[in-house]
């Protein structure tokens, strides 16, 4: 080898371990502020935890102590209402999409699915605000699970469509072939050959709806007591972190880091749960 | 309807070149279960299809060869209508018992002319068992004692109850590439077809589950009239009682297999079976 090769091999190497070096410190600050997010959350909200955190409700203004028991309920019920309306449309209108949208009308409702998955949540919260709210005449729970359906459908939409067309065509001719017609081909072979990857497109939207605080501040408008009516306002976890964090009381920042603490953890359980429950029957070893 | 008179020189698997005249009619004798005219196939402006005319006579095999990209798996697929479920479209008529594939709806017809892949593909969610029931399942049949007579039935004639009755409970996906095709196999005779279409089903395949596969085929045209395609040669000549070959689109020739391997007609089909074929 000469010098000149030497030189090169040697240069060409460096080129190639300051290219990993650079890509892992963009890992790292990429990483950094959740890592930081997560632990600072931790350490601030676990101290806020205690039984009565969970089964009390908050105190009136003055007293210390208390719980959110009624953000707890009133976040799982916003989620549920926000799944029965916008699961059964998003996963249908995906299905749609993948299996029969290859014409402009798909196309179209393609294209919206995306712009509206960019639309900021307030803008959602306005819309529910006006076909909800308006016409009733008041907040209410009702109101919010619409607001974070319109949040779910176009990520449960697009992420279906998406799995669904992974499925292998030969799936699809096998159904058929065996005189399957072609609807129960899609709802009971390839709907659940394509069930592990919907789901984690189900869990990221309700991930992000249960997150929400702006579409709910005037649809389910938050509710300090107890109350599990669909027509009534109700709390929930992100409204409460929003009440509490900007109140001037030492013991409300400290519940609404507790609140901040239960939301991810919250989320977390989902994605452990929904995974565990749609593993498949016959997991791949 | 099902004649189960077989002819001797039709019980003998391996073609025997060096005995026989060649029979100087290139069609049957026995009904035709299914009948072509002048099919044209089409994806979107292209012809895959020329004219094709051609008779499926009832519980016998029709082996379909030909060079890759001939249409002879077009031509299958226009049997059982899914070829548009690809997405192509077909002229010309195909009768199943004197009636119109088109007038047929198209599910009713695929359960009577089923269809076996080239790759296996078994339901990936569903046990053998289930995948078995599958087609009676989903049209509606729910007694769990027929369909686990239906299940044992098909899964023994596919020649795969021996292998998996211990097992039924397993996934689909669990077994061997061989047993997966029997398993596709048993599938489709559980709906109870009159015809079953192979589109090249053993290519994936190692040889000893190729020899099951053919064993199988040449067992099932006691009850069933089968039309394989095939790129093995020696596989159309082991299980085929009729040959047909394609050529751009075009049948080129059909006759009884023995004719076709010894004495063919046309100077394009001497050439592709004896390997001569540019």
């Amino acid at each position: 080898m000469t010098t000149n090769e030497k030189l090169y091999l040697f240069w060409r190497k460096t080129k190639n371990n300051a290219m990993l070096l650079f890509s892992l410190a963009c890992l790292l600050i990429a990483v950094t502020p959740l890592v930081l997010i997560f632990s600072y959350t931790l350490i601030q909200g676990f101290s806020a935890l205690n039984i009565d955190f969970f089964i009390q409700m908050p105190k009136p203004v003055g007293e210390t102590g208390g719980g959110m028991a009624n953000a707890l309920v009133g976040t799982g019920i916003l989620i549920g209402l926000g799944a029965l309306f916008g699961l059964p449309v998003g996963i249908m209108a995906g299905i749609y999409l993948a299996e029969y949208g290859d014409n402009p009308l798909a196309a179209t409702v393609r294209f919206l699915a995306d712009v509206l998955s960019g639309i900021p949540s307030i803008v959602v919260g306005v819309v529910a605000y006006i076909i909800v709210v308006l016409p009733m005449k008041h907040f209410s729970a009702l109101a919010g699970g619409v607001a974070l359906a319109i949040l779910m459908i176009p990520t449960v939409t697009r992420t279906t469509e998406e799995m669904i067309r992974l499925v292998p065509q030969s799936y699809r001719e096998a159904g058929l072939a065996i005189g399957i017609p072609r609807w129960k081909t899609t709802l009971r072979i390839i709907l659940p050959t394509a069930l592990k990857g919907i789901t984690t497109g189900i869990l990221l939207a309700i991930a992000r709806a249960a997150g929400e605080t702006a579409p709910l501040l005037f649809t389910a408008l938050g509710n300090r007591f107890w109350s599990t009516a669909i027509d009534q306002p109700i709390g929930s976890l992100t409204v409460f972190i929003y009440d509490y964090s900007k109140a001037p009381f030492e013991d409300w920042i400290r519940q609404a880091w507790g609140a901040a603490f239960m939301l991810i953890t919250l989320i977390f359980l989902l994605s452990v749960i929904f995974r565990i429950v749609t593993r498949s029957r016959y997991e791949e070893h | 309807m099902r004649s189960i008179d077989v002819a001797p020189n039709s019980e003998r698997k391996v073609m025997d070149v060096s005995s026989g005249a060649p029979t100087p009619s290139g069609q049957t004798a026995l009904p035709a279960k299914m009948v072509a005219k002048n099919v044209d196939a089409f994806f979107g402006k292209t012809q895959a299809l020329r004219s094709v005319s051609l008779e499926v006579a009832a519980n016998r095999v029709l082996a379909i060869i030909g060079p890759s990209g001939c249409g002879k798996s077009t031509f299958l697929r226009c049997l059982n209508r899914m070829h548009e479920v690809a997405g192509g479209t077909m002229k010309g008529t195909v009768l199943l018992d004197g009636e119109s594939i088109m007038d047929i709806d198209a599910v009713n017809l695929r359960r009577r002319v089923g269809m076996v892949f080239q790759k296996p593909n078994p339901f990936p969610t569903m046990s053998i068992f289930d995948n078995v029931a599958a087609g009676l399942r989903f049209n509606g049949h729910h007694n769990h004692k027929l369909l686990a007579e239906v299940v044992e039935r098909c899964l023994r004639q596919a020649a795969l109850w021996d292998e998996v009755k211990d097992s039924l409970g397993k996934s689909g996906m669990s077994i061997s590439g061989g047993q997966q095709q029997r398993l596709c196999i048993a599938r489709t005779l559980a709906v109870n077809p009159e015809v079953v279409l192979m589109d090249e089903p053993a290519s994936a395949l190692d040889p000893l589950s190729t020899a099951k596969i053919e064993e199988l085929i040449y067992e099932l045209k006691a009850n069933y009239t089968i039309a394989i395609v095939t790129h093995n040669m020696q596989q159309a000549a082991r299980v085929s009682d009729m040959t047909a070959f394609f050529y751009l689109g075009e049948l080129i020739e059909i006759g009884e297999t023995k004719r076709i391997f010894t004495t063919p007609d046309k100077r394009q089909t001497e050439d592709y079976i004896t390997g001569r074929f540019g």
